[in-house]
């Protein structure tokens, strides 16, 4: 009954962030603050860990190919695939629901506790349309530092795979070139915007009801962690099966 | 004013106010006073409407807000300023951010003149040279003064405060306490103020609303409170040795 309770909450939350919206001059600069914080801010973990990622994952798979009847493409095959489809928009949302997501949370859950919110209302103010609906916003770029990611994790693969001696550069590139289906890349676009609406409100839910102080601001960053990979794994399922099953 | 009509307010199964009325007049510094879990808090966020009783009616100025639609009760919500116990400023904004906040988001006045009337506040509180500094950077005193400035900056028609002075030393709650008081004279507004500070009581109290257990024990005004009868009001306001001392020698200049 309370996972219902919690649905019906949120389901509320998101139609009052879209109510009476705040005066555009001071949304503009709340969203380029969130821009600035939520999509610049994460570049530099999610291009770290891209690259690393690549070349794991061309390594693994060169050391499992031992037929020799397997082309030598399928590192760079593989590597492609495994990024564009799974790791850079489904795995990278996951590390953003641990650094965005808990920013969230334990930000707008601080202003809670220090009664900020209790004072937007006071005057007036719709304090999710000014809080959330930014981050939303913001958030729309997200699918822009997934495309860097992806570059990056191929370029990784690609640095890791040549000059780890597993593959050479043109059968690498054949592989990223080969059999390339570009619904793909649509597809892992549709899931990143879908996971970053999720990646913007379901951080926000936890931080704005929350109740208590500072002990239960943390527990609210881990609670919305949790969920936020829980929903993102559960519509990454349900979306393959659309778009690709 | 604000008439409060017999007001009931209940969480689950905790009953925090059972059947509150009163008046608070306008150019009054009204304090509500009571020990803590009383129903004080609950009390002020149900006339600011931040929580809907679940009986009796809440009238300011004869707007009765359960009754009035969401958009008038945002209209009405810019009539009222707000000093929250913890200041609650915007820690990301500076001392004048904070200040100019509610003209930003309500007027359409221009950036100088916005500058202007955040100064003038900022003044009137007292606060010189801090225009540019954060809440973190600054006492906790300053902070209330700025929480005043961005609670008068829009003119209001009542001022609310929860606990203004507390965790101030006795000095510096002194002068906020009577710096509500000017402002609330000089502006002709009405003021209501939680808190469980006697010297306050003292120092501005022109009516005096005691609440215990959820319930209106006792209302008068200042000079009244320290000639009561009633057990529940002499048991609070002589709690401390220091009042008892005072009611030993008011009895004793009075034989």
């Amino acid at each position: 009954m309370n996972y219902l309770a919690s649905i019906g909450s949120y389901a509320i939350m998101i139609k009052e962030v879209f109510k009476k919206p705040t005066k555009w001059s001071i949304m503009k600069s709340l969203i380029l603050k969130e821009i600035d914080e939520l999509i610049f801010g994460s570049l530099g973990i999610l291009i770290f860990i891209s690259f690393f990622i690549g070349g794991v994952v061309a390594i693994q798979t060169a050391l499992n190919i031992t037929s020799e009847l397997i082309p030598k493409n399928l590192v760079g095959f593989a590597t492609r695939q495994s990024i564009i489809l799974e790791f850079a928009p489904t795995f990278c949302s996951i590390i953003m629901a641990g650094k965005v997501g808990s920013y969230i949370t334990s930000s707008i859950g601080t202003m809670r506790v220090t009664e900020q919110i209790d004072a937007l209302d006071v005057m007036g103010v719709n304090a999710l349309n000014y809080l959330v609906f930014p981050k939303i916003i913001a958030l729309l770029l997200y699918p822009f530092i997934i495309a860097i990611s992806m570059y990056v994790g191929i370029f990784g693969g690609w640095f890791a795979g040549v000059f780890g001696g597993f593959s050479t550069s043109a059968d690498f590139v054949e592989g990223v070139q080969l059999d390339f289906i570009p619904f793909h890349v649509t597809y892992a676009f549709i899931k990143t915007l879908v996971f970053a609406f999720v990646l913007a409100t379901i951080p926000s839910f936890h931080g704005f009801y929350m109740k208590g102080g500072a002990l239960e601001v943390g527990k609210a960053a881990t609670t919305s962690f949790v969920w936020t990979s829980v929903v993102i794994i559960i519509l990454n399922y349900i979306l393959t099966q659309l778009l690709l099953g | 004013m604000i008439e409060v009509n017999d007001i009931y307010k209940s969480f689950g199964d905790a009953h925090v106010l059972k059947g509150i009325s009163t008046v608070f007049d306008k150019g009054k510094t009204n304090l509500v006073i009571g020990q803590s879990g009383s129903g004080k808090t609950v009390f002020l966020k149900c006339l600011l409407g931040l929580f809907s009783p679940d009986k009796g009616t809440i009238s300011h100025d004869g707007r009765i807000y359960s009754q009035l639609s969401t958009k008038e009760q945002r209209n009405l919500r810019q009539d009222m300023g707000m000093v929250f116990q913890g200041s609650a400023l915007f820690d990301s904004m500076t001392v004048e951010g904070n200040v100019m906040f509610p003209l930003e988001m309500f007027t359409k006045q221009s950036h100088s003149e916005m500058q202007d009337r955040a100064d003038f506040v900022l003044k009137r509180v007292n606060l010189i040279d801090a225009h540019k500094k954060y809440p973190s950077e600054i006492s906790g005193g300053m902070q209330k003064r700025v929480a005043i400035a961005r609670a008068i900056v829009m003119n209001p028609t009542y001022l609310f405060c929860d606990e203004p002075n507390s965790g101030l030393d006795p000095r510096t709650a002194i002068i906020i306490d009577n710096l509500i008081q000017e402002i609330t004279k000089e502006y002709d507004i009405t003021t209501v103020v939680n808190t469980h500070d006697m010297n306050s009581v003292m120092e501005i109290g022109e009516k005096i609303v005691f609440l215990k257990n959820g319930i209106k024990e006792w209302e008068g005004t200042k000079d009244e409170i320290f000639k009561t009868d009633n057990e529940a009001v002499t048991n609070f306001v002589y709690s401390s040795e220091l009042f008892k001392k005072v009611k030993q020698m008011y009895i004793e200049e009075r034989d």
